[in-house]
C-alpha cells in the first residue's frame, strides 16, 4: 500500500472512531495534515545541515448545543496511540464545553461534500538531487534550501463531509553570491524534478550573477520609474493579504484594503486578482470544511470579493466561501498586461529593474503605505540597458500609487511562484503573477 | 512532570546506532489560547503536541531525523534515517564535526511558579469577559479583544556522552488592543499581546497591566484618532521599552547572530553588517551602551539552564560601554569561527533542529530616571509598543512605527501625535544613544515571534530594557 493510501486509510480509521464515540446530540468536524519531507541545507554550495521529519496531527472542534471547542493533537502513527489520543481529546474537549457560554457566531456546514485530490508523482532521491545541485554550483557560493516530499491533508465532518488531499513535491530555493556580496535569488520547484529543467533555471541565474560583478550604484532618496519583477511584487501583493481581503478585518476596519473595500480608493483598472483555487496546489477544502471557491477580489481596479470564513458570515451576515480561518488567500492568480517580457528594459527607459523587495511593513496601515527593501539583484538601467547593481535602498509608497496612479502596465507574461515557507509545515500557496512598470517608486534610505 | 522521562530513557538506551555519537531531544507542548472579542467569547484553541529528534554524528559529519513515533521502533527508524542521511550526504558535506566537543551535563531547569496552578478555564474567561466589558461603550470603538495564551513545555535531551538535560516551562502572554475608526482613519492601541510574554502563572497576567487596563487603552486609541501626524523632521527620540525591545531584537539581536556571519541565512533571513574580525574591536554604540545575553532573570522568556545542544547557559556582556565583544553563537557556530559565544543554540519544536537563536537580550538599565530623560529634551518625541517594523538584510537600514507618540518641547512632555515612525542606520544609530534610563524604567518583555532559519522556525525570544534616547533621529508620520 502507498504511503498516502495508508495515511488516507489511517484518517479514515479514526473518523470512523469519532463517529462511534459521539453522544447525541454531539457534533465534530476533524480536520489532518501530515508530511513527511526531506530537508537539506546548503552553505558555500556544500550541505551545511541536513535532517527528515515526519509528522502528523488532527484538529479536532467538539460541537454541542452551541458550545464549542478546538483541539489540535499530534499524532504518533500508531492506529492504536493514535485512536487513544482521539479519545483523550475527546474527553478534554467534553470537560471543556460546559464552561463556555453559547457562541452566537458558530456557523456549521452541514453540506456532506466530497473532494478528493491525488497527486502520487515520484520524488528524485534526495542523494542524487544533492550531487546535481553540488556539480552545478562548482565553483560558486551558492545557499538554498531543499525542501520535498509528500503532504497530505484531510477534513470530515459529522455531517458526513469528506476531503483528501496529498500531493508530492519539491521546493529548492536558492541564491548564487557574487563576491562583491550581491547577489541573485532564484528557485526550481514542482512535482517533476527533470535535470533539464534544473539546469535551465540555474543557468539564468548564472547569467544574472555576472552583471552583479559591475561597480555598485548608491541612489540618492528621492523618486525614480521601477520595473518590479513578479517576485517582488508577489512581497506587496504579500503584504497586502495580511488582512486586507478577510472580512473581520474590514468589518473592523484594521484592513490594509479598508479603503479599497469602502469605495474611496482604487486601482488602476490593469489590476484584476483573483483566489483561484482550482488548479493551485492547496487543498480545494478549508480547514473548517467550506469547499474553496474561485473568488475575483479585485476587479479591474475595484474591490471585488472578500474572503469569508463561517465566524465572520455569522457575525456579521455574509455567506462563507471557504476562507481559511485566518481569511488570507494562497492561490492568488493576478491578471497580465500589455508589456512583452522583451520590452521591459526598454519600456523602462532609465530606472530601477527590481527582482526582489524584502520585509515589508506598513508606514501607514489604514492608508495602505508600505515600506520595504530591496534586496537580490536590483539594477540601474539607462536608456534600456543594465548599467550596475543597485546598493539596497528603502522604499516607502502606498500601494494605491504604485498599483493605481503610477501604475504604467503589466506583463503579459506571468511567473507561478510556489511558497518555500516551512514554519511548522511545509506551505502549499502560490501566486501566479506579472511584473509591474511604475512610473514612479519613492525611495527614503 | 516528565511521566515519559523513564520510559524515554529505556528507549534511549536499547538504541543501537554505529554513529560516533548520538542525541535525542523530546519536546511535549500543551497550550491553550482564550480570547473575548467585542464581549464574546471566542471558543477556546487547545493544543498537545509531542515528538523527537533524534540527532547523528558519523565520520563528522551530522544529520536528524524528527519523527512523531516515540515507540521503540520509531525511534530506532529515525535514528537509522538520520544515520544514513549522514552517510549519503557526507561526499558533499560543509563541516567536519570529528573534534567537536559534546555535552555531559545533567541538570534540570523549572520555570518560577510551576507548582501553583493556573487559573482555570473559567476563571481565564470570566477575567477576559470582564476586562472586555470594561471598555467603554463609544461608537467610535469598533473592535477589541482580550487574550490569554498560555503554553506549557517539558523537554528531556539525552545524549550518547551521557548528558541528561530535562525543562519544564510555562509561558503566559495576556493581551489587550481597541481599535478606533471615525470614518476615514482607524487607530489601535494595544497592552501585551506581541509584546509581552513571560514565564511564570497568574503573577504575569498582574504584571503586564492587564486587570483594569480596558478604559484606559480605549482612551488612547480615541486620542490617537483625534490626534495629528507626526511632524517630520529630526528630533531627539526617546524610546519606551516596548519599542526598545524591538529596536533591540532586530538592530542588535539579529546582526549579533554568528550563523547569520557565517552566511548560513544568506538565502532567507539575511546576513549581517558585522564581520567575525570586529568581535574585540568595533565601536558598536555609545560609551551608554551594554547589552547581555541573560539566561538568569526566571520570568524572562527564554531564561533556561542550558540550551537545546546542552551547553551551560550563563550571563554574558555581547557589548560592554559601546564596544562589541561577543556574538549570539552557540557551540557548533564557536566551533567553525573559533570565536567565544554564549548558550543560544535553541529549536522551536521538536521537528526543527537547533540554530543560533537570540534568547535573551537586554540592555542593562543606567542611571536616569524617567524624569530625567524627559527633562534634558529640548526638541524630541516619545514613542511607545511598536507596530511596523522592516529591516535590510544586512540589519542596517531600518524604519519601525509605533503605536503612540508624544512630543517633548524645552523638557516637557506635550501633545500626543499618531502614526509615529522613525528610519536610521544600525551602524549609526547605537552611537546617537544619548541616555540611559535607570532600573525604574527597566520593563522584562518578550515575544513569541521571532522567525529565522530553513526549515522555518518561530520561537520565544526575551528582551528586557530601560528606556533610552537617542540623538537628533528622523522620525515621521502617516498620510491620513
Amino acid at each position: 500500500m502507498s504511503p498516502s493510501k495508508t495515511q488516507a486509510e489511517s484518517f479514515k480509521a479514526l473518523v470512523a472512531g469519532l463517529r462511534e464515540a459521539l453522544r447525541e446530540p454531539e457534533q465534530f468536524t476533524l480536520s489532518y495534515a501530515a508530511e513527511s519531507s526531506a530537508f537539506v541545507r546548503f552553505n558555500h554550495a556544500r550541505v551545511r545541515q541536513s535532517g527528515q521529519v515526519q509528522q502528523a496531527s488532527i484538529g479536532l472542534k467538539l460541537i454541542n448545543e452551541g458550545r464549542h471547542a478546538d483541539l489540535h493533537i499530534t499524532l504518533a502513527g500508531d492506529p492504536e496511540v493514535d485512536l487513544q489520543r482521539l479519545s483523550e481529546g475527546l474527553q478534554q474537549l467534553r470537560e471543556t464545553l460546559p464552561l463556555l457560554p453559547q457562541d452566537p457566531y458558530l456557523l456549521l456546514n452541514y453540506n456532506g461534500w466530497q473532494s478528493k485530490n491525488l497527486q502520487e508523482h515520484p520524488l528524485p532521491d534526495t542523494e542524487q538531487v544533492v550531487a546535481e545541485i553540488a556539480q552545478a554550483a562548482e565553483g560558486l557560493d551558492l545557499v538554498g534550501f531543499y525542501a520535498a516530499g509528500p503532504i497530505s491533508r484531510g477534513f470530515a465532518s459529522s455531517a458526513g463531509a469528506f476531503g483528501w488531499h496529498q500531493a508530492n513535491s519539491f521546493n529548492f530555493d536558492f541564491s548564487l553570491f557574487h563576491e562583491n556580496g550581491q547577489a541573485v535569488k532564484a528557485s526550481y520547484a514542482g512535482h517533476d524534478w527533470s535535470s533539464e529543467g534544473f539546469a535551465r533555471r540555474f543557468r539564468q541565474a548564472r547569467e544574472q550573477l555576472e552583471f552583479l560583478g559591475r561597480p555598485l550604484r548608491t541612489l540618492a532618496p528621492g523618486q525614480y520609474r521601477a520595473y518590479l519583477a513578479p517576485a517582488a511584487l508577489e512581497e506587496i501583493m504579500s503584504m497586502l493579504s495580511w488582512g486586507g481581503f478577510s472580512a473581520q478585518s474590514i468589518a473592523s476596519k484594521s484592513s490594509p484594503l479598508q479603503k479599497l473595500y469602502g469605495g474611496d480608493q482604487a486601482f488602476s483598472p490593469l489590476v484584476s486578482l483573483d483566489e483561484k483555487v482550482s488548479g493551485s496546489l492547496s487543498p480545494a477544502f478549508s480547514d473548517e470544511g467550506y469547499p474553496r471557491s474561485d473568488l475575483k477580489l479585485i476587479v479591474e481596479g475595484k474591490a471585488g470579493a472578500q474572503l469569508v470564513g463561517s465566524r465572520s458570515a455569522a457575525e456579521y451576515g455574509l455567506t462563507a466561501n471557504g476562507a481559511s480561518g485566518g481569511e488570507s488567500p494562497n492561490a492568488l492568480n493576478m491578471k497580465g498586461g500589455s508589456l512583452p517580457e522583451a520590452e521591459i528594459l526598454k519600456q523602462l527607459g532609465t530606472g530601477l529593474y527590481i527582482s526582489n523587495l524584502w520585509y515589508l511593513n506598513y508606514s501607514d496601515q489604514p492608508a495602505a503605505r508600505l515600506t520595504g527593501m530591496t534586496r537580490f539583484a536590483t539594477f540601474w538601467v539607462e536608456n534600456g540597458e543594465i548599467q550596475a547593481p543597485v546598493s539596497t535602498m528603502r522604499f516607502d509608497d502606498s500601494a494605491f500609487s504604485l498599483l493605481g496612479s503610477q501604475l504604467e502596465a503589466l506583463t503579459q507574461e506571468r511567473e507561478m511562484l510556489l511558497s518555500a515557507s516551512t514554519y511548522s509545515q511545509r506551505a502549499t500557496a502560490s501566486a501566479l503573477l506579472p511584473g509591474a512598470l511604475v512610473s514612479r517608486l519613492t525611495l527614503t534610505l | 512532570m516528565f511521566d515519559f522521562h523513564p520510559q524515554l530513557k529505556q528507549r534511549f538506551a536499547a538504541l543501537r546506532t554505529g554513529a560516533e555519537f548520538f542525541s535525542l531531544r523530546y519536546v511535549r507542548e500543551s497550550g491553550q489560547y482564550l480570547s473575548v472579542r467585542k464581549n464574546v467569547a471566542e471558543p477556546p484553541s487547545l493544543s498537545r503536541d509531542e515528538g523527537a529528534m533524534l540527532t547523528v554524528r558519523v565520520n563528522g559529519v551530522e544529520a536528524y531525523a524528527a519523527t512523531n513515533d516515540l515507540s521503540q521502533q520509531g525511534l530506532q527508524a529515525a535514528l537509522e534515517r538520520a544515520e544514513q542521511q549522514a552517510r549519503r550526504l557526507k561526499p558533499h558535506a560543509l563541516l567536519d564535526l570529528s573534534e567537536q566537543a559534546v555535552s555531559t551535563a545533567r541538570a534540570d531547569y523549572f520555570s518560577p511558579n510551576l507548582d501553583q496552578p493556573f487559573p482555570s478555564l473559567s476563571d481565564c474567561y470570566q477575567l477576559l469577559g470582564a476586562e472586555s466589558a470594561a471598555v467603554p461603550k463609544d461608537e467610535r470603538l469598533v473592535n477589541w479583544q482580550v487574550s490569554i495564551g498560555i503554553t506549557h513545555v517539558e523537554q528531556i535531551y539525552l545524549n550518547s556522552a551521557g548528558a541528561e538535560l530535562r525543562q519544564a516551562q510555562r509561558f503566559v502572554y495576556p493581551g489587550l488592543d481597541v481599535t478606533a475608526y471615525d470614518g476615514n482613519d482607524s487607530q489601535t492601541r494595544s497592552l501585551g499581546r506581541e509584546n509581552f510574554g513571560q514565564q511564570g502563572g497568574a503573577d504575569v497576567i498582574s504584571r503586564c497591566g492587564l486587570i483594569g487596563a480596558g478604559p484606559t487603552v480605549a482612551d488612547q486609541a480615541l486620542q490617537l484618532l483625534l490626534a495629528p501626524n507626526t511632524p517630520q523632521g529630526p528630533r531627539d527620540l526617546l524610546l519606551m521599552p516596548d519599542q526598545m525591545m524591538l529596536q533591540i531584537h532586530e538592530s542588535i539581536g539579529h546582526p549579533l547572530e554568528l550563523d547569520r556571519i557565517l552566511g548560513d541565512e544568506r538565502n532567507y533571513a539575511g546576513t549581517s553588517f558585522v564581520k567575525a574580525e570586529d568581535f574585540g574591536r568595533l565601536q558598536y554604540g555609545s560609551k551608554l551602551l551594554n547589552v547581555t545575553f541573560d539566561p538568569d532573570i526566571p520570568e524572562q522568556l527564554a531564561s533556561y539552564g542550558h540550551d537545546d545542544d546542552g551547553s551551560a547557559a550563563s550571563k554574558q556582556f555581547l557589548i560592554r560601554e559601546g564596544l562589541l565583544l561577543r556574538p549570539l553563537g552557540g557551540a557548533l557556530s564557536q566551533f567553525r569561527a573559533g570565536l567565544e559565544g554564549v548558550a543560544n543554540s535553541r529549536a522551536c519544536g521538536w521537528n526543527r533542529p537547533p540554530i543560533d537563536r537570540m534568547a535573551n537580550l537586554n540592555i542593562e538599565p543606567g542611571d536616569q530616571p524617567l524624569a530625567q530623560l524627559i527633562g534634558n529634551i529640548e526638541h524630541g518625541i516619545l514613542m511607545s509598543t511598536n507596530r511596523s517594523w522592516s529591516i535590510d538584510d544586512a540589519r542596517n537600514k531600518f524604519q519601525f512605527g509605533c503605536e503612540w507618540g508624544q512630543l517633548i518641547e524645552n523638557g516637557e512632555l506635550k501633545g500626543v501625535v499618531k502614526n509615529p515612525n522613525y528610519r536610521a542606520i544600525s551602524a549609526q544609530f547605537w552611537k546617537s544613544l544619548s541616555a540611559v534610563g535607570d532600573a525604574s524604567t527597566f520593563k522584562v518583555l518578550g515575544t513569541p515571534n521571532c522567525g529565522k532559519g530553513e526549515p522555518n522556525q518561530v520561537i520565544r525570544v526575551g528582551h528586557a530594557s530601560p528606556a533610552c534616547v537617542f540623538s537628533h533621529v528622523d522620525v515621521f508620520g502617516g498620510d491620513a
